[in-house]
């Protein structure tokens, strides 16, 4: 069976965990086999899995499973693969994802590639591809291991609704008492975090300062994209750390990046690049960013980025 | 406290990235290397601030070949205490964590510190194979270490905004951004890392099960349109219509 590890947030599923379903019940198409989705811990809606493409879902109701351990997931998680003789275990390539997929590796003696964004070819061995060298070039893993173990990039693949049973199996594991303890989760209230964001807003040291950020924010605003910013503007302290996209920041493929008063240095190109289609204002021509453009702009930002906006609003209304 | 640093040799950022005819290797002439970013800046500095703090040592370790030790020296000249070299070419992340394991096994460690990923690979997998081989927690992201004589308290970045849990040691760590200030080594640390030891031991045979088939370079971009400043009613049109990602 095909086994996909569901994320969920006061009984809610994100769409990047809807994306690892739609994965999963493909996975489970091309192979003939079961799609089984896990959940663990208190969950009031794992009805719904079912009109995502599970087969079955697996429900694993223990207290301890009702914050993130690590240690207690992929325990429960592992115990259930090996039960049910998984021949994937798939996960989203999240903050929770990002802890699992090497434990569960090691733990199942099995081959793991995280981020993967693309399906996979299946034939005697699995071959899958993510971004390597921070999106500046691709690999192509092959996996020969009995059960594979991959997490999902979010937005690589579009959420499909389609006919799985959805078939709910209650269950009770023994499982040791937790050993973290969560004392608190400080969240950026109202805003699609930056990995999830389809729609991006990022501006750079062209903005002269933290105070000229209102033109950003209003075009994010109108958009309803989330904001970014190059690195420099999140070492001088113009913009929170959780912001800055490249390299060494968060690699992000949105469907439509816009850069304003970013050079496009290569460090920043690596973690954008990905996007489908990027614009970018910037008043110098010889911006290496243009280069790697859709779309560009060779303007004064503090002139173009209102008059953008403006469009955007004039656009939206008439909608 | 002592605490055990993973860290790894990746080419510097601005490094071109260019492969083999056949696309099965990654080609190294001509490419300056560096301490991945991750576990310098962030990892090995805040290691050495808790030791400055709490006492007691610094080992790095990485499993690579000799000429790793410009890498391992540059650490040393950081500041942490001693340094192993796993002699050789790691081909996996599972082999990475096997052969850390392995040492980490024999040795008695409060942490182990790595960072989030590495920028060539950005597979970010080492940390928590590394965990469950020595059969603790995993922190993934972590922003923010602190310890307070007993109990460790981590703010760790999540989709969206930060997680502060508490755990006690031991557990491995990933490090990310604002965990510490990077360190440039002073001419006294680079003269004394000279004399600080540097153990070679020989690998353990642990291959796993992944390897990487192709490589290719993702397509360029068929060029640029540039729009007038004054048509961003048309500049909306095309994203609408042309690219439809509005």
């Amino acid at each position: 069976m095909i086994l996909v590890f569901i994320e969920h947030q006061s009984s809610q599923y994100k769409k990047a965990t809807l994306e690892t379903l739609t994965y999963a019940r493909k996975v489970a198409n091309m192979t003939g086999k079961e799609c089984v989705a896990v959940v663990l811990g208190a969950n009031t809606n794992v009805a719904e899995l079912g009109k995502y493409g599970a087969d079955k879902v697996i429900h694993v109701t223990n207290e301890q499973l009702n914050s993130f351990d690590d240690k207690l997931y992929t325990q429960a998680i592992g115990e259930i693969a090996t039960k049910q003789r998984a021949s994937f275990i798939i996960l989203t390539n999240s903050s929770i994802g990002k802890h699992l997929a090497g434990r569960l590796s090691v733990r199942l003696k099995a081959g793991c590639v995280s981020a993967v964004n693309k399906l996979p070819q299946i034939a005697d061995s699995v071959k899958v591809q993510r971004g390597v060298f921070s999106g500046k070039a691709i690999a192509e893993y092959e996996i020969k291991s009995d059960l594979v173990i991959i997490s999902i990039m979010s937005n690589s693949i579009p959420v499909e609704e389609s006919e799985g049973k959805g078939v709910i199996e209650t269950i009770n594991l023994e499982l040791p008492p937790n050993v973290i303890i969560i004392k608190q989760i400080k969240k950026v209230e109202g805003e699609i975090p930056l990995p999830e964001a389809e729609l991006v807003v990022s501006a750079g040291r062209g903005m002269k300062g933290p105070e000229n950020w209102g033109i950003i924010d209003e075009l994010a605003d109108v958009l309803g994209a989330t904001t970014a910013c190059s690195r420099p503007v999140a070492d001088s302290g113009w913009r929170p750390h959780h912001e800055h996209v490249g390299q060494t920041g968060i690699a992000i493929r949105p469907n439509l990046y816009i850069a304003i008063g970013i050079s496009g240095a290569i460090q920043h190109l690596a973690g954008v690049n990905n996007s489908k289609v990027i614009v970018v204002i910037n008043k110098d021509p010889e911006a290496p960013f243009f280069k790697a453009a859709d779309y560009g702009i060779c303007a004064d930002l503090f002139e173009v980025v209102p008059r953008l906006t403006e469009a955007l609003k004039k656009f939206k209304n008439s909608n | 406290m002592n605490i055990l640093v993973g860290i790894s040799k990746t080419p510097e950022t601005t490094a071109k990235i260019e492969f083999s005819e056949d696309g099965k290797s990654f080609k190294s002439e001509g490419v300056n290397y560096i301490m991945n970013p991750y576990d310098e800046w962030y990892a090995l500095v805040r290691a050495i601030e808790l030791k400055e703090v709490h006492g007691g040592e610094v080992t790095v370790i990485n499993v690579g070949t000799i000429s790793n030790e410009t890498v391992i020296r540059k650490a040393l000249a950081i500041g942490a205490d001693k340094a192993v070299r796993i002699n050789k070419e790691t081909s996996s992340s599972w082999d990475t964590a096997s052969q850390i394991a392995a040492y980490a096994k024999e040795h008695s460690y409060d942490i182990i510190l790595i960072g989030k990923e590495t920028i060539d690979y950005n597979g970010g997998e080492v940390g928590g194979m590394l965990a469950e081989h020595l059969g603790v927690s995993f922190i993934s992201f972590a922003s923010k270490l602190e310890f307070d004589g007993s109990v460790f308290t981590v703010e760790k970045d999540i989709e969206g905004g930060v997680e502060v849990v508490e755990l006690n040691g031991p557990f491995v760590l990933s490090a990310a951004k604002g965990l510490a200030e990077q360190r440039i080594p002073n001419m006294r640390g680079i003269m004394m890392a000279k004399r600080k030891p540097l153990e070679v031991i020989e690998p353990i045979s642990d291959e796993g099960f992944v390897t990487i088939s192709q490589f290719t370079k993702p397509a360029e971009k068929v060029g640029i349109k540039m729009v007038d400043p004054d048509q961003m009613d048309e500049l909306v049109r095309m994203l609408s219509e042309e690219s439809k990602v509005i």
